[in-house]
């Protein structure tokens, strides 16, 4: 033994780390609902948890083919270091995703960024001092959370409805805060589809919202991951166009909006690639501060895309680029498995929870009647995940009872599956509340052994579903994830 | 000199602390490494006896946190196997694990423990519980705390101030258990005494535990909410040794000793108690036989307060594993 090396900590090595800390270090929580998100990262969970597309529909073929063509035609540029702005043919294909969703833009105030992720760190980065007010939509983008928290923000944030932010309430919002003599450094907004509340905000708030920024001199941040996959309805103008048609910008930009786009969820977010555009002061700011970061994103994603974007399409007549095709199919491979999900809902929590109806986008939310936390709910569902609501809000305290099912990962089987697993678990929190709270008979369906349930027609007297009905399984053959685990019973 | 040359470190497991057992674990490997040992990092899966089989290691340093690790489970497989390891035994895991039972032994020991009933589920849809809801509150009064039975994690633990919240409480713990233990509210200091089993294979001196010294977990926001904080890293500052009156010390020592003795642990266990910020009185909450091993657990730091390194702390406890 005494010939083994044996070294001690200098001091308590917590102390020791906790005097070298940054003080926003406080801001950034590990949370244990977190930790319980981890753990539901295995194969054997139906995940309608995570932000994801489903790149299985990206064809291997065509990956390898333009991976090729960038190592054959540009191997020592795509290895190499690249703009911090980012490369002028990825841009272009910027250009044309903006110009599809109808917004012009100048190329000069355009910047790649490493993932839409990055546009918000940078955003932050440049306009947010300790303190500082941001205003945020309730519930928010779980992902802007610690973001926000790291860099030491007051997010002040208001609750949406089916048209999205209350132009009304943010008003009022902002009266209050500048009686209290502060004024929020940028209003951070998902207009289309929002994440994760579904809600897309309508043209009339749009306009309001972009006259108030006017009218107050305040910057947004329009986050639209989303804007392309729309499955019904008309599109709607980004918050940047309206704005840009009102702007003083030699360049025909927008003044007061920040455009956050991503290539994430029409083309693949493995490549960590999205952009900003910005007016030119603030653009500065965001190339400055994307130098400290990282320098530059990644050439060879960068190289990819615009490889991507000269493909031709073959399925349509005349032929269309590749990635607009792409887009079509996912529009559609999305809406349907949207409609699953909502035919599901309707089907295992009808009756005792409300949820949005999104038009794009890849979320739904929806919200448990009654008082259950849908954190300890996720706790008790074993075989699938979602995100509690508590994560969309920067108190984790608000939303208890909501929670963000994603019906764009997953395949419909899946989809159906995972959303009767959440609607057992719900019936059996429902009715063992309700034997507590004596409302209701200690002996109600749920309890009963699954071998003495029959399937029954949903009764016509109003009684509430959940209450009667003990839901059949699945015909057939049970789904891979039936070896499932247990967990921490 | 020591017996085991290969340590297997089970580390993360399916339980709702998997990624501070991940942490731990790596830790303790590098210790390991360190001290000279083979090592290999097993994460309990499906596949976790054929590991074993396959590895055959001399020893398992069990680095799990939560859920099959820390119940006994874990530890009764490795007895089937004919493995050794560290910590304690498949009884004192389960009488530690289960809050519920900890706490009834402590009262037939006489050892202070807040007030407490606990509630099974199925005591709720067979037996008519709700109409002892009144009685709870008479007994215990509000607040109360509501936490399942066998969680260390932050999750499920409710505060109720009132019987409206009561019902959603328990209901919200027992999502994570099957059974809620509901226990008086006490309002003050929060202590942790880790408790080592003497360095026999080390120093070849053998004797009674060893209390190491006082941690206190104070959270950063003086909030009745922030019950949880105390399990959130960055939310809490640990102070040790906590500064407290030296009869105070050695009381909660003793205490932390006589629960350690009482509940029949072995090798390592951190004892959490709470001081009555009135009265100044001590009470033990619980006994952990899985404690933490990260740069910010309560044990390294007592550990290193009573100047035992890491790499001393983790050689201990693996010699726990050949001293059952």
């Amino acid at each position: 033994m005494d010939d083994r090396r044996r070294t001690r900590p200098a001091a308590h090595e917590l102390a020791r780390y906790e005097a070298l800390f940054a003080t926003r270090t406080r801001g950034m929580k590990s949370s244990a609902m977190r930790e319980m998100m981890a753990l539901t990262e295995r194969p054997d969970v139906i995940s309608l948890a995570g932000g994801l597309p489903d790149t299985s529909t990206f064809a291997p073929e065509l990956y390898a083919k333009l991976m090729a063509q960038v190592a054959a035609n540009s191997t020592a540029r795509a290895l190499q270091y690249g703009p911090t702005e980012g490369m002028a043919a990825t841009v272009g294909c910027i250009v044309d995703v903006m110009a599809a969703e109808g917004t012009q833009v100048d190329p000069s105030e355009v910047i790649v960024t490493t993932g839409g992720q990055q546009v918000i760190d940078l955003v932050c980065k440049a306009l947010i001092d300790p303190d500082d007010v941001i205003v945020a939509e309730a519930p928010t983008y779980p992902g802007a959370v610690p973001t926000f928290g790291a860099y030491q923000a007051q997010v002040v944030q208001i609750e949406i409805d089916e048209d999205g932010m209350p132009i009304d309430e943010l008003e009022a919002t902002l009266d209050r805060l500048q009686s209290e003599g502060r004024r929020p450094k940028f209003i951070y907004t998902i207009p289309n589809f929002q994440n994760p509340g579904g809600v897309t905000m309508s043209l009339a708030r749009r306009r309001r919202l972009v006259q108030v920024a006017r009218e107050r001199e305040l910057l947004v941040l329009e986050d639209n991951p989303y804007g392309l996959l729309r499955y019904e309805g008309d599109p709607l103008p980004t918050l940047y166009s309206l704005d840009a048609k009102n702007g003083s910008q030699p360049s025909g930009g927008s003044d007061l909006v920040v455009y956050l786009g991503t290539f994430s969820k029409i083309l693949s977010p493995g490549l960590r690639l999205g952009w900003a555009v910005a007016p030119r002061p603030v653009l500065e700011k965001l190339n400055l501060g994307k130098q400290g970061s990282d320098l530059c994103s990644s050439p060879v994603t960068q190289m990819f895309v615009a490889a991507y974007f000269a493909e031709t399409g073959s399925e349509s007549e005349p032929a269309q680029p590749a990635w607009v095709e792409y887009v079509e199919r996912l529009r559609l491979l999305y809406r349907r498995r949207r409609d699953v999900m909502l035919q599901a809902l309707e089907e295992h929590f009808g009756g005792r929870a409300s949820w949005t109806r999104p038009q794009g986008g890849l979320f739904i939310w929806a919200t448990l009647d009654g008082n259950v936390d849908t954190t300890d709910l996720l706790a008790r569902s074993e075989g699938v995940a979602f995100v509690p609501g508590r994560a969309a809000y920067m108190d984790g305290r608000r939303g208890s009872s909501s929670m963000r099912l994603n019906f764009a990962g997953v395949p419909d089987d899946d989809i159906r599956e995972g959303i009767r697993r959440i609607g057992e678990i719900m019936g059996g929190d429902t009715g063992l509340l309700g034997s507590l709270m004596g409302t209701q008979s200690a002996q109600s369906a749920e309890t009963r052994s699954p071998a003495a349930a029959t399937p029954t027609a949903p009764p016509d007297d109003g009684t509430p579903l959940a209450d009667v009905l003990e839901l059949p399984r699945r015909e057939g053959a049970e789904p891979a994830h039936k070896a499932r685990r247990r967990r921490d019973r | 000199m020591s017996a085991a040359q290969k340590v297997a470190v089970l580390k993360g497991g399916g339980s709702l602390e998997r990624t501070v057992s991940l942490r731990s674990g790596a830790r303790v490997q590098q210790a390991l490494s360190r001290l000279g040992y083979e090592v290999i990092a097993i994460d309990p899966g499906q596949d976790l006896v054929a590991q074993l089989h396959e590895a055959k290691p001399d020893a398992a340093f069990l680095a799990l946190h939560g859920g099959d690790g820390e119940d006994g489970t874990v530890q009764g497989l490795l007895e089937l196997i004919g493995v050794p390891y560290t910590g304690s035994g498949p009884a004192a895991c389960m009488r530690c694990t289960d809050k519920a039972l900890a706490k009834y032994l402590m009262r037939e020991a006489s050892i202070p423990t807040p007030d407490f009933t606990a509630i099974k589920e199925s005591a709720i849809r067979e037996l008519g519980v709700s109409a002892a809801l009144g009685d709870i509150e008479r007994l215990l009064g509000f607040p109360l705390v509501v936490k399942p039975a066998n969680q260390g994690s932050a999750l499920g633990v409710k505060f109720a101030r009132s019987s409206d919240e009561l019902p959603g409480a328990i209901v919200g713990a027992l999502s994570y258990d099957r059974k809620a233990v509901i226990e008086r509210y006490v309002k003050g200091r929060d202590l942790a005494v880790s408790v080592l089993d003497p360095a026999t294979e080390l120093s070849s001196a053998s004797g009674p535990p060893l209390a190491l010294p006082v941690v206190e977990a104070i959270p950063r926001e003086e909030e009745f909410y922030n019950y949880e904080s105390r399990y959130e890293i960055g939310m809490t500052t640990f102070v040790c040794p906590a500064e407290l009156p030296e009869e105070t010390t050695a009381r909660a020592q003793q205490l932390a000793l006589e629960t350690y003795k009482l509940l029949g642990c072995h090798g390592v266990a951190r004892v959490d108690l709470m001081m009555d910020g009135e009265t100044g009185e001590l009470s033990v909450l619980e006994t952990n036989v899985g404690p933490g091993l990260t740069e910010t657990s309560l044990l390294p730091l007592a550990a290193d307060a009573a100047g035992i390194g890491f790499e001393e702390l983790v050689g201990r406890i693996l010699a726990s594993a050949f001293t059952r």
